[in-house]
């Protein structure tokens, strides 16, 4: 876009100041102001207007420049944030180059924050001057364009990842998704039923779960880790490795008769998804319906690779499918994809850091989870509630808030616990008919139907205890009992109340490596240690980093429906930056002058966004890469580096103006 | 006869002290209080108390104080710390159990019957005097104050205390006891000074 | 092994006066120095808190400075003064002010005992405040200990019982939850550990002269617990926690229902027999319950 005006002789410079109502009018005398700007040399237009960011105020910059020929804009009225780019495209429809206009804050920067009129009037006139002398020395520039690539990675196989995933496949786009464990499906496929229908877990996941199997635009990378992330936002270079199965994927049919082949002829290993309540054998699937349907073998249990001397009843079994591959090694693949969207789950807080609860040294001290397999029929004792010691209970006590709501472990409170206490309550009870007693500090129970499920549960019997418990200690007559000691606020009293049974509602945590994962995306953790999205009201799923989106717990704890709906509207973000074709770039990124660089490579190291890079000794500056943020800029001890929209003759016109006094 | 009134209306409130108990610990910190009990859940005493330590923090922040320096609960208090440690908030509640005891002792607003008042009282004076307790003084000092009576169920613990010989009748004195008052009453002088 | 300040506090001359006689049979026996400081002062416990909190630190706060001037690690047998010193020492570090009244007072006020001529005393460096199952468990060893056993206690059972001041509020050389010192150092001495939930569970300590009734109540839970758990003997390392479950166990016991008294040991008695030393030396002969069961239970010298 060619702009007939540039560089001219003397600029022709209109002025516009925005009265915003009585936002800035309140306090500034804005029409003295521009008639006040009107005498400034190089000001040939100066207005006053009521709402400059309405449709006829921005038709009122577009038709004075076509009739005045105006070749500079200055708009004083709100943050740029707000309106930059309002006025930037009223400037562009009038023909002119965006990047010749400049924005004054005379609102947050001043009508705002002060409240003398004549100070306020005055300091407006000063930051006016200061742009004239400025924008006099703008240079039109141009946005660039980027090509993106339409694949997008997905990593983390839970319910978020899933839904994800299966939106973008549906689009018609490439979707990797990328999982650790050797099956898809998350914490979601260990559940039982989910609140507040109770429908089974399973029942709604593992049809997904199939559809993301079966889906033609899908590759499901199981056992895999995102290693490196090179490439910017729509040209992302992601390097993923694989962990070795020792099975071949594409051979192996899930027929799992080597497990019943096995030399073992029992599990010793404790079983992952069993949380250590069942063994498992050194050749193994993680649960029936996993995704893929292949079977793992564990190097680290198995005879073979211990000892290099097993039957291995396996391969026979395996006969002309030769699934096994004892010696499969670690592979990597490197894909582009335009967009990634980090849905990494959480893991569950560790009892064993809230000693008085006795978790680990009493053995009937359950985690919810671990309840959760426990009543899941295919879970270790096949739904029955069956404790360590062999016995079924006839009181539980179900804790709330361990390890949340408090300073001592985590602050936050981990939103999910009182529905699924509430939930593992109803659950338990219905196969035990045990006496139930839910000790917690507030019941929070705020989604749609869940207060519903709260008086359901309190009508079967419940006993709801306000009170946090204060010890978990056993009976002294070796019972086995445990009792449960908490003031019983409502009542005013305190009780200890036996129990055969304790259940911790353990809060949800971030990711053990989420410090490193973070580092590899290049997002930030805040909050409790969970990935920090772009703006907690209004960009829940986007990051700083252009083009990673995030979806799930791994942004904060939630329950299934809002994790769904977090996956897709990261989807669906993702899907409106790649379908987009091409992404634009402000243009304000730094450049170096190649003269004047000496190779020093003290640029290169302070850039927050690795955009320097050196060639024949020399920096460049990767236009896509960088933000803007001027810190090259100022370090260069030669003075090598400049920066498009913050040239230095264009600060130091701007500090002139601010000084002057007319 | 009157009845004694339920219902308490705003009028029952003390803001001065209610502002004083907040800031106790600084920072307001005594505003986060969530109120879930672990203090008086966790709190050997509790049983014995008019109003667990958990009643007493909400009484006192909304400015009841004569149900709180006229219970027994901040005399029954033996400083062992247990609701401290699990405090989900990090408050000190023991801390605040020992400036509500001294409020009290300022305020001469102590039940009557509970003579941990008196014994604190006894215990510094004697301190102050000879530098050391001495608990055969401080046991006769806390008997004569409070009513000798209650203590005739002691008899036979005495008995063995003396025929084992693990009393000391010899008034324990450092030798520089004088300097000790002397340290006492200079940090006293400046206290003021001392921010909470 | 380096010299100790030793600080027995107001408890150990009186009703704890066999935890003074066994931890100085004991440490001499062991080959550790024990200097008692001169002219300590009392530490306030509890009850100077209760009166004036400034005051209370400078009272405790004497003692850090006699204690600096000496050079040691000062010994505190007694959990109360143990906390109160520990205690003191991080206030007059974390709070400049205090620090200045306190310190500013204390110099301007008391002097050195030792030393040519009377010198302004000041706390003039870190004093480590140290409790003997400390310095007995990780200066020493758990094996140095048990290779000075001569005479292990033969699978007597034996429930330890910490009390709180040692672990609450502050746990400086043990677990907070579950403490582990003075199981270790019983076992080292032959006994067999009756671990128990009550372990840190707070005495009542001076109520049971103030409010007996709330005393008996308290005690008497600890003993039964520690008695259905078939322990025959309880350690402690507190004179008051002593005094309390051994000066009062018949109403306790009655209370609890219980009939068979069980005796109540300082742990440095317990490592005083095994360690073959004469039970007068560890002033076992002034415990209010017979003790004669124990005294049986030590095996012959090996």
């Amino acid at each position: 876009m060619s702009d007939p005006h540039a560089g001219n002789g003397t600029p022709r410079i209109g002025v516009y100041v925005c009265h915003c109502g009585t936002n800035i009018a309140g306090t500034i005398d804005v029409v003295a102001a521009a008639e006040q700007a009107a005498e400034i040399p190089g000001v040939v237009l100066s207005r006053d207007y009521k709402y400059m960011c309405s449709d006829p105020g921005q038709e009122l910059i577009k038709d004075d420049i076509e009739e005045h020929r105006l070749d500079r804009v200055i708009v004083a009225s709100c943050s740029p944030c707000l309106h930059e780019e309002t006025f930037r495209n009223a400037v562009a429809a009038g023909g002119m180059n965006p990047y010749l206009f400049q924005m004054v804050n005379i609102r947050e920067h001043d009508s705002w924050v002060h409240r003398d009129p004549e100070a306020a009037t005055s300091k407006a006139m000063h930051l006016i001057r200061a742009a004239v002398r400025r924008v006099r020395l703008h240079t039109p520039l141009e946005a660039r364009r980027v090509p993106i690539n339409p694949a997008v990675m997905v990593v983390g196989g839970g319910i978020a990842g899933i839904h994800a995933a299966l939106t973008l496949a549906n689009a018609g786009k490439q979707v990797y998704l990328v999982e650790r464990e050797p099956s898809i499906g998350g914490h979601m496929a260990m559940f039982d039923k989910t609140f507040p229908t109770l429908d089974c877990a399973a029942c709604i996941l593992t049809p997904k779960m199939t559809q993301v199997r079966a889906h033609p635009n899908i590759k499901v990378w199981t056992m895999s880790e995102v290693t490196e992330v090179d490439g910017y936002v729509g040209s992302y270079e992601v390097t993923v490795r694989h962990e070795p199965r020792f099975i071949i994927e594409d051979a192996c049919v899930g027929c799992l008769e080597c497990i019943d082949a096995c030399v073992y002829r029992s599990g010793k290993t404790p079983d992952e998804f069993n949380l250590g309540l069942s063994k498992r054998k050194p050749i193994y699937i993680p649960f029936p319906q996993a995704v893929p349907q292949v079977v793992v073998i564990d190097p680290d249990a198995c005879i073979e690779f211990r000892t290099g001397k097993c039957k291995k009843t396996c391969v026979e079994v395996c006969a002309d499918r030769n699934a096994i591959d004892f010696q499969q090694t670690e592979s990597f693949d490197t894909v582009e994809v335009g967009a990634i969207i980090v849905a990494t789950g959480f893991k569950t807080f560790d009892p064993i850091r809230t000693p008085q609860y006795g978790y680990g040294r009493y053995s009937n001290v359950y985690t919810a989870l671990e309840v959760e397999r426990l009543v899941n029929a295919s879970g270790p004792t096949e739904g029955h509630v069956v404790m360590r010691d062999g016995s079924t209970p006839k009181s539980i006590g179900v804790i709330h808030c361990v390890g949340s709501r408090d300073r001592n472990t985590n602050r936050y409170c981990s939103r999910v616990c009182c529905m699924y206490s509430l939930k593992l309550s109803h659950l338990l009870q219905e196969k035990t008919d045990a006496e139930i007693y839910e000790f917690y500090i507030d019941m929070r129970t705020p989604g749609k139907d869940f207060e519903e499920f709260y008086n359901r549960v309190e009508e079967e019997g419940v006993h709801l205890i306000r009170g946090k418990v204060a010890q978990v200690r056993p009976e002294p007559n070796g019972d086995g009992r445990l009792i449960l000691q908490a003031e019983d606020t409502l009542a005013g009293m305190v009780r200890e109340i036996p129990v055969d049974m304790v259940v911790l509602a353990t809060g949800l945590e971030p990711q053990a490596d989420a410090e490193d994962v973070r580092r590899t995306f290049n997002i930030t953790c805040a909050g409790g240690g969970f990935f920090m999205e772009r703006h907690p009201k209004l960009a829940p799923v986007s990051t700083f980093t252009d083009g990673v989106f995030l979806a799930g717990a791994c942004q904060g704890p939630k329950d299934i429906p809002d994790t769904v709906a977090q996956a897709g509207a990261a989807a669906a973000e993702a899907l409106a930056l790649v379908d987009a074709g091409f992404i634009e770039l402000e243009p304000n990124t730094a450049y170096v002058s190649a003269e004047d660089c000496s190779g020093c490579k003290t640029c290169s190291d302070l850039c927050p966004f690795h955009a320097i890079s050196f060639v024949d000794a020399k920096a460049v500056i990767n236009e896509v890469l960088c933000k803007g943020c001027g810190t090259c800029v100022a370090a260069c001890p030669s003075g090598a580096i400049h920066q498009n929209l913050f040239e230095d003759d264009e600060i130091f016109a701007e500090i002139v103006g601010v000084l002057a006094d007319a | 006869m009157a009845k004694e009134p339920k219902i308490r209306t705003e009028a029952d409130r003390d803001r001065e002290f209610a502002a004083w108990f907040t800031d106790l610990v600084g920072e307001e910190k005594l505003r986060r209080c969530i109120h879930c009990g672990v203090c008086s859940g966790s709190c050997p005493l509790a049983d014995h108390m008019d109003e667990g330590p958990r009643r007493i923090m909400y009484l006192a922040r909304e400015g009841f104080k004569d149900d709180v320096l006229s219970s027994n609960t901040i005399w029954l208090c033996t400083s062992c710390y247990a609701c401290t440690v699990e405090c989900p908030q990090q408050i000190p509640v023991t801390d605040v159990m020992y400036a509500l005891k001294r409020r009290a002792l300022e305020e001469g607003t102590y039940p009557r019957r509970h003579p941990t008042a008196v014994m604190a009282r006894e215990f510094s004076t004697i301190v102050r005097r000879d530098g050391r307790m001495n608990e055969v003084r401080l046991f006769a000092r806390l008997a004569l104050k409070s009513g000798v009576l209650r203590y005739l169920g002691m008899a036979g613990m005495g008995m063995n205390v003396v025929r084992k010989r693990r009393f000391s009748l010899r008034r324990d004195t450092i030798r520089h006891r004088a300097e000790l008052r002397k340290l006492l009453d200079t940090v006293e002088e400046h206290r003021a000074e001392v921010a909470s | 092994m380096s010299d100790y300040s030793y600080y027995p506090g107001c408890s150990l001359k009186g009703t704890g006066r066999p935890y003074d006689e066994s931890m100085q049979a004991v440490f001499a026996a062991l080959g550790l120095g024990l200097d008692e400081l001169d002219d300590w002062n009392c530490c306030g416990a509890t009850a100077y808190m209760a009166i004036d909190e400034v005051q209370a630190v400078a009272l405790a706060g004497r003692n850090l400075a006699l204690a600096a001037a000496t050079g040691n690690d000062v010994v505190a047998p007694c959990n109360a003064c143990w906390l109160v010193l520990t205690k003191t020492q991080g206030k007059l570090g974390d709070d400049v002010a205090l620090r200045d009244i306190v310190c500013g007072a204390l110099g301007a006020t008391c002097t050195a005992v030792n030393g040519d001529g009377p010198q302004p005393l000041r706390i003039d460096r870190d004093v480590a405040v140290r409790h003997p199952l400390d310095v007995l468990i990780n200066d020493l060893g758990v094996d140095a200990l048990g290779e000075a056993v001569t005479r292990p206690l033969d699978g007597l059972k034996v429930t330890p019982y910490y009390g709180c001041q040692i672990v609450r509020p502050l746990a400086t050389f043990d677990d907070q939850a579950d403490p582990q010192t003075m199981d270790r150092l019983l076992a080292a001495v032959g006994c067999e550990v009756v671990d128990n939930p009550y372990k840190t569970r707070c005495c009542g300590a001076s109520q049971m002269m103030i409010m007996p009734d709330v005393g008996i109540d308290l005690v008497s839970l600890l003993i039964a617990d520690a008695v259905a758990r078939g322990a025959e003997a309880i350690a402690v390392a507190c004179p008051l926690c002593q005094f309390n479950l051994e000066g009062y166990q018949r109403k306790a016991l009655k209370e609890a229902g219980l009939e068979q008294s069980i005796p109540i040991l300082y742990f440095t008695q317990l490592l005083g027999l095994a360690l073959g030393l004469d039970p007068k030396r560890l002033g076992l002969h002034r415990s209010f319950v017979p003790v004669d069961s124990i005294l049986g239970r030590r095996a012959a010298h090996v």
